[in-house]
């Protein structure tokens, strides 16, 4: 199923892309396992994701937490700070 | 009414009070959040998400409005390039009571803060550039409205 994957801030910086869809790789079905997978991709998501306690994300539009089931579309940012 | 906006304009606080203003409010507390100029500050960045930034915000407000039964409420962040003393949020709260209008003012800032989809990176004078990390006293401080 394919899922799409944004990113921001520093995340965004460190992956060098805003954006990207790809086809959900088999066993990865929550919050934790994309990132998981992320890290063990590439050199950049391994850089980006080496602390996932530091990474947040909104699953379709909603906040969510490590064991949040994916869905249509994901995104993965740092801890928010405006105001 | 509740009226929320995220904007990359300059924040016009005279327009918003005048729109408003226009139901006759009996109590109204405010706050308006400037970029400071501290530490060689040139630029402040505020990136934020194209759809979940705005709804993020309208889902505080609306907890706001009823949780403190306000007659209005006007939430407005900016986002993108600003410089030092620019304003960065402005929050005005309204209700019949003076008591209703600043705590709600006092929580949708607090709130914001940890809430909603925004990020800060500075820039210095000297080109070196960085993202904010959060701070604990305003998770702390985010936390006494649970």
């Amino acid at each position: 199923m394919a899922l799409t994957i944004s990113y921001f801030a520093w995340v965004r910086e460190r992956m060098g892309i805003g954006e990207e869809s790809i086809e959900r790789p088999v066993g990865v079905s929550t919050v934790a396992d994309l990132i998981a997978w992320l890290a063990a991709r590439d050199e950049r998501g391994g850089l980006t994701f080496s602390e996932p306690g530091r990474v947040r994300a909104a699953v379709d539009g909603r906040m969510a937490g490590p064991g949040t089931a994916l869905g249509r579309d994901i995104a993965l940012f740092p801890p928010v700070t405006g105001g | 009414m509740i009226r929320v906006a995220v904007q990359d304009a300059a924040i016009d606080i005279a327009a918003e009070l005048d729109i408003h203003d226009a139901g006759g409010h009996g109590a109204s507390a405010s706050f308006i959040g400037r970029v400071r100029g501290e530490g060689d500050l040139v630029e402040l960045f505020l990136e934020h998400h194209p759809l979940l930034t705005e709804a993020g915000l309208a889902d505080v407000a609306h907890v706001a409005a009823d949780r403190w039964s306000l007659s209005a409420l006007t939430v407005v962040h900016r986002v993108g390039a600003m410089a030092p003393g620019d304003t960065i949020v402005f929050v005005l709260a309204s209700s019949a009571h003076r008591a209703e209008a600043l705590a709600a003012c006092e929580y949708l800032i607090d709130r914001l803060k940890t809430d909603v989809m925004l990020w800060k990176r500075e820039r210095f004078v000297d080109g070196r550039s960085a993202w904010v990390e959060p701070r604990e006293g305003d998770r702390k401080r985010a936390a006494r409205w649970d």
